[in-house]
Formats: structure tokens, sequence, C-alpha cells
């Protein structure tokens, strides 16, 4: 078919200079931002998003794909040589990376972790770009119900799956639908809530919002602390494992790789839950289960590469049914938006080089990555020793230039900083950020979805259930909110912050 | 009388109940509809409905079930950040980029855990010099840079 030549213009796309230059930038920046812990990839790419306003909508999620994945290959080396997670996602890492360190095999651990994310990176890849095309034909038979349906469960597996207790993710997730109502209505054009300022008629912005909850309150959260990091001062040589590392690490990387996918598929899944469910199924699968947390291979190499094999799943559902899954998703469906790009089953076709051209920069950027995080090693760990009295007024700097540059307004500056302070509170009292976000962007269009869909069945709601699609996303989406209720079952033990 | 296992929760609760209750009060000034022509209040009335009930379960759970502690607060860090990003917001638009980021570097810091004044003017002037270059410069971003510049 023309696959081969979708894929021609692809590379073609990506190799423009432009495109290149963003997609270096991105994987540089996504890297960066995973090395070093309190700035999320979340953080980084609201941050970046105004910068990008003066480029190609194809340049800028070239960008902001390549923080992404980035962010999941630098997170490795902190959790590697510092015992603290980069990111989220590498938390697991810590518990046998850091072992392995301690063992003077943080060589091996490094090497592994990049070379896991890359396979596991590139194979994901070529899923999306198998499965995407004919699932985005499928989609274009979804209407109204079967996309509340699914947006709904995106928001109940997020909920379900988020630390802590369902309700606390499902009032974040409720707050985060209302305060995506401001604005003006999609459907009959009122403004509401917006009580006469101007600023909110067109709802309230995902930028400050994204760079408040999780830029500045990140900050205002670890200025307290004083960071004493001890990075690891032993010299790390030979970061190339050995064949008996490889033969070790083989198993995990290729079901990782399988298991990160298909997470990163579910919406509501994504990088965070791949890596933890690797790491239970390599310990549960492994001849020697209680050697997990004292520096085995395999509980680097799986969960590395669930974590990047769910990038590129998590891209599916974006690219080719415009529901974001989780809240970078949401970030980039924002992006997407703001650029005019209407995300959807027609995206792929109208949009070919947009889509085809992404595909293949994410090729690029994993080959850029290997690169950078094996040979450039040396250089993220003297970033890693940047103490960090330095670090935040830059980080607080970049947050307020790029509120501020997005309108010219305070107001987007001022909105942030609220959200600042509210992302505070909430970290105090463990409540998480990303369903709010996931909802905020999810709540205009679930609305508008619900709408059409009653407006279709008159008024009758059990009717959801009478389209087959849509009663099995449905029926899905109520267990997931009725299973914690019932005695005896028990959530997962909470295991971490949510996904950045 | 009733004794509360779990301020945090017991509060919070009531935070979202009022919270929900609001929502649902302020969605009445814009039509209702019925369920096969939902207006705009509709979906926010179920939203602000289903955090009031949410909301109303916490608290309950409050008076049941001991709850964690929240995590420390400190405050001082906080307010002297907080200040520091007022004060660049304010000193933005009256004095201009450069000033304002020797704001925000010097207040921000007051809040970190070690403040030595050279450093603190030194990172300054590398930040608003590597701000002008990048932003300004580079980018060709419209920010007021000097006092009374516009």
């Amino acid at each position: 078919m023309d696959f081969f030549a979708n894929i021609i213009l692809g590379f073609q796309t990506a190799f423009q200079p432009v495109n290149f230059l963003f997609c270096f930038v991105g994987v540089l920046t996504g890297t960066l931002v995973g090395v070093l812990p309190g700035l999320g990839p979340v953080a980084a790419m609201s941050l970046l998003l105004p910068t990008t306003f003066h480029v190609s909508p194809v340049a800028a999620v070239i960008m902001l794909a390549g923080i992404y994945y980035g962010a999941m290959y630098g997170g490795s080396t902190t959790s590697i040589l510092v015992n603290i997670p980069g990111e989220a996602a590498s938390v697991v890492t810590c518990l046998d990376g850091y072992k392995m360190a301690r063992q003077g095999r943080a060589g091996p651990a490094l090497g592994i972790a990049a070379f896991a994310s890359f396979i596991a990176g590139t194979f994901s890849i070529v899923g999306l770009m198998l499965i995407a095309p004919p699932l985005a034909e499928m989609a274009l038979k979804f209407g109204p119900p079967e996309y509340f349906s699914l947006m709904t469960l995106g928001l109940t597996v997020l909920t379900f799956l988020a630390s802590g207790p369902m309700w606390k993710a499902l009032i974040m997730a409720c707050l985060g639908l209302f305060l995506g109502n401001i604005g003006m209505d999609s459907i009959n054009a009122t403004f509401r809530f917006t009580f006469g300022i101007l600023e909110l008629s067109d709802g309230i912005g995902l930028v400050p919002v994204a760079m408040g909850l999780f830029g500045i309150s990140e900050v205002l959260l670890n200025v307290e602390q004083s960071m004493r990091r001890t990075v690891f001062e032993t010299k790390i040589k030979n970061l190339l494992p050995s064949r008996k590392d490889w033969s070790e690490s083989s198993g995990p990387i290729a079901r990782g790789t399988i298991l990160g996918f298909f997470l990163g598929v579910l919406p509501g899944g994504g990088s965070l839950i791949s890596s933890f469910v690797s790491y239970a199924v390599e310990k549960k699968i492994s001849k020697t289960p209680e050697k997990f947390g004292t520096g085995m291979i395999a509980g680097v190499a799986g969960p590395e590469a669930a974590n990047n094999s769910a990038t590129g799943g998590a891209f599916i559902p974006l690219l080719t049914l415009g529901i974001p899954g989780n809240a970078v998703t949401a970030l980039l469906l924002g992006a997407l938006i703001i650029y005019g790009v209407q995300p959807g089953p027609k995206m792929v076709i109208e949009h070919a080089n947009l889509f085809w051209g992404v595909i293949a920069s994410m090729y690029l950027g994993n080959a850029m990555l290997l690169v950078l995080n094996l040979p450039l090693i040396g250089l993220w760990v003297k970033i890693l020793k940047v103490p960090y009295p330095i670090l935040f007024p830059l980080i607080l700097l970049f947050c307020l230039i790029g509120a501020y540059s997005l309108n010219n307004s305070l107001t987007e500056v001022g909105l942030m900083v609220l959200f600042g302070v509210i992302g505070y509170l909430l970290k105090k009292f463990r409540y998480e950020a990303a369903p709010l976000i996931l909802a905020l962007v999810l709540g205009p269009m679930m609305e508008h979805s619900f709408r059409a869909s009653l407006t279709m069945f008159d008024g009758n709601l059990s009717q959801f259930f009478f389209r087959p699609i849509s009663a099995v996303i449905m029926t899905v989406a109520i267990l997931l909110l009725v299973l914690p209720l019932i005695p005896g079952v028990k959530k997962r033990p909470a295991i971490g912050e949510g996904e950045d | 009388m009733i004794k509360i296992l779990s301020f945090k929760d017991f509060f919070a609760g009531l935070m979202f109940v009022a919270f929900g209750g609001t929502a649902v009060w302020l969605a009445q000034v814009y039509p209702f509809g019925s369920a096969g022509r939902m207006g705009p209040a509709y979906f926010p009335t179920l939203v602000g409905g289903l955090l009031t009930i949410l909301g109303a379960i916490v608290s309950l759970r409050g008076l049941a079930v001991p709850g964690q502690k929240p995590g420390s607060f400190h405050c001082k860090p906080l307010i002297l950040v907080l200040a520091g990003v007022v004060l660049f917001g304010f000193a933005l638009e009256r004095l201009g980029l450069m000033i304002a980021i020797f704001t925000l570097v010097v207040f921000s810091s007051l809040g970190g855990t070690e403040f030595r004044i050279r450093g603190v003017l030194i990172l300054a002037a590398v930040l608003a010099l590597g701000s002008f270059l990048v932003f300004i410069y580079g980018l060709g971003l419209q920010i007021p840079t000097w006092p009374f510049s516009f």
C-alpha cells in the first residue's frame, strides 16, 4: 500500500533541519528533565510550549514527544546513581539499580537501562506505526457514545491506578471536570463561571495550570528540604553490559516491551504503571525472587523497557482517537488544539505529514538518546551535582517567562502561581494532580460527547449499553469504580507518586 | 460527642462539599434543559453534585477512620518563594524584566536553605543576561525589559 510511501514521507519530514533540531532539543531537554529530580516531563513540556508557537505544529509535537520519551531515558540515571527517581516512572529502577551501583556495577546498570529503553522504544514505535492507521479507520465508526465511554474509562482507570484511596483521585477528577467547564460552552456558546473576567472566556488555560501544578509546586515543595544529593563517586567505567547481563536481561526486556506497550495504550495507563507491573512480573517469574531488591539486573531491564514502550503505546489513543490517556498526552492534545490540528481518526490522513513525521522522529529521537545517554553520562552526573539553590530560581524564571509570554498578560502568571500553591497543598495532603489535569482536558470533550449522546438517545441513559462497543467500555469503567468498594478486594498498595 | 478521627479528611470533605455545592448553585443561572436537550447547566450540575457526594463521603470517613498526618508545612520558605514570584509579577510590567529577575532571585533564594549574597547576585546577573540573550534577543519575545520602557 502506500505504507512505504508514508514512511518515506515521515523520514523526509523528520530530517528537515527545523524538525531535526527540535527533535534534538526535545530529547536533550527530556533527558535533562528526567535526570533532575523534581521536574517532570509535563512541567517541561508546558514550559517549552510557548516557544513552539512560531514554528510548525510538526516541529512542536516532535519536540514535545521527544521530551516525553527522553525523560524515560534520563530518569534511570538518577535512580541508579542517587537512589532518587528522576521522574515518577523511574521509581522502580531505584530498587535494584541503586543496589547495583553500590556493588560497583553502576556502569552495566546504566548501560542496560539505556539499551532496554532503546529496544523497547523502537519496538513500540513499530507497534504504533502498524496499529494506528487501521485503528483510526475503525475509529471512524465511533460515535459520541463510544467517545464518552472511552473518556470515562480513561478517567476511571487513572483514578483506579492512582496512589492513595480512589475517592481522592475521583475528587480530583471532578474538580478537573468542573474547571474544564469554565469558559464558553461548546454547544450553546454560553459563558459559564467567568464572572466577567475576560481572560476566562476561553476557559482556564492548560499551560498555566500544568506549569503551576507540576512546575511551581515542585519548587515550593523542594525548597524546604536541603537536597543533599550524594552522587555515586565511583568511576563509571564499562557501560557495556556483559554477556551474562544480556542473557539475564533479554527476557525482561522482551516482556517489558510488550507489557509496557499494552499498558501504554490503555487509557489511564502509562509509563508509571508499566514499570511497576513489569517489576512485579519479573519478580514473580524469576527463579530467584528473593534476590530482587539486592541488585538483580532483571529489575532494571524490565521496568526500563516497560516505561519506554509505554510512551509509544500512549500515542495510539491520542493520535487515532484524539483521546489522551494520561497527563502527558493530555498536554499534547492541548498543544495540538492550540496549533489548530483537530486530533481524531481523520488526523492520520488529513495531517499525514504530522503523523508520519512524528513517528519517524521518534525513531530518530531514540537513536539520539542512546548516544546521549551512554557517552554523555559523565555530563549528566556533573549536572546532578548542581546545587538546588542555583537550580530553582532558574526553573521559576522559566515558568514565569513562559506563562507571561502566552498572552503578554499577568493573568496567566497569576493563574499559574495560584495553581502552584494548589499543587503544593495537594501534595501535602496527598492528593494527586494527574487526574485533575486529565479531567481538565477531557472535560469539555466529555461534556460535548455526553450531550450529543443524550440528544441521540432522547434522554435515555440506558442506551449507552445498547451499543456494543460503548457497552463493553462502560461496563469495564463501572466495574473499576465499584471494585474498591467490595470488601476484601484490595487495590494495589500505594507505591510512589502519580504520573507526572 | 462525635469524635473526629481525622481532621484532615473531615475538613477536606467539608471543603469539597462546599465547593460542589457552590458549583451547583452557580450553575443554576444557566438553563438546565432536559435529559434529551441538555442546557449549559446540566454537566456542571452533575459534576458539582458528584463532588458534593464525594465530599460528604470523605467527611463521614473523617469521623470513622483515622487518617494520615499531612506533610509538614514549612512556612518561611513557602512564603518567601511566593513573595519572590509575586514581586516578580508586580515588577515585570513596571520595572522591566531585568529588575524583576533580580527581585525574583533574591527573594526566592531567601527562602532556600543557603543564602550567600554574592552568589545570589551573581546568579541573578547570569540569569538576567541569559534571559536577555535567549528570550528578548533570540526568541524576540515582547517583554518589557527596562523600567518605564513602554
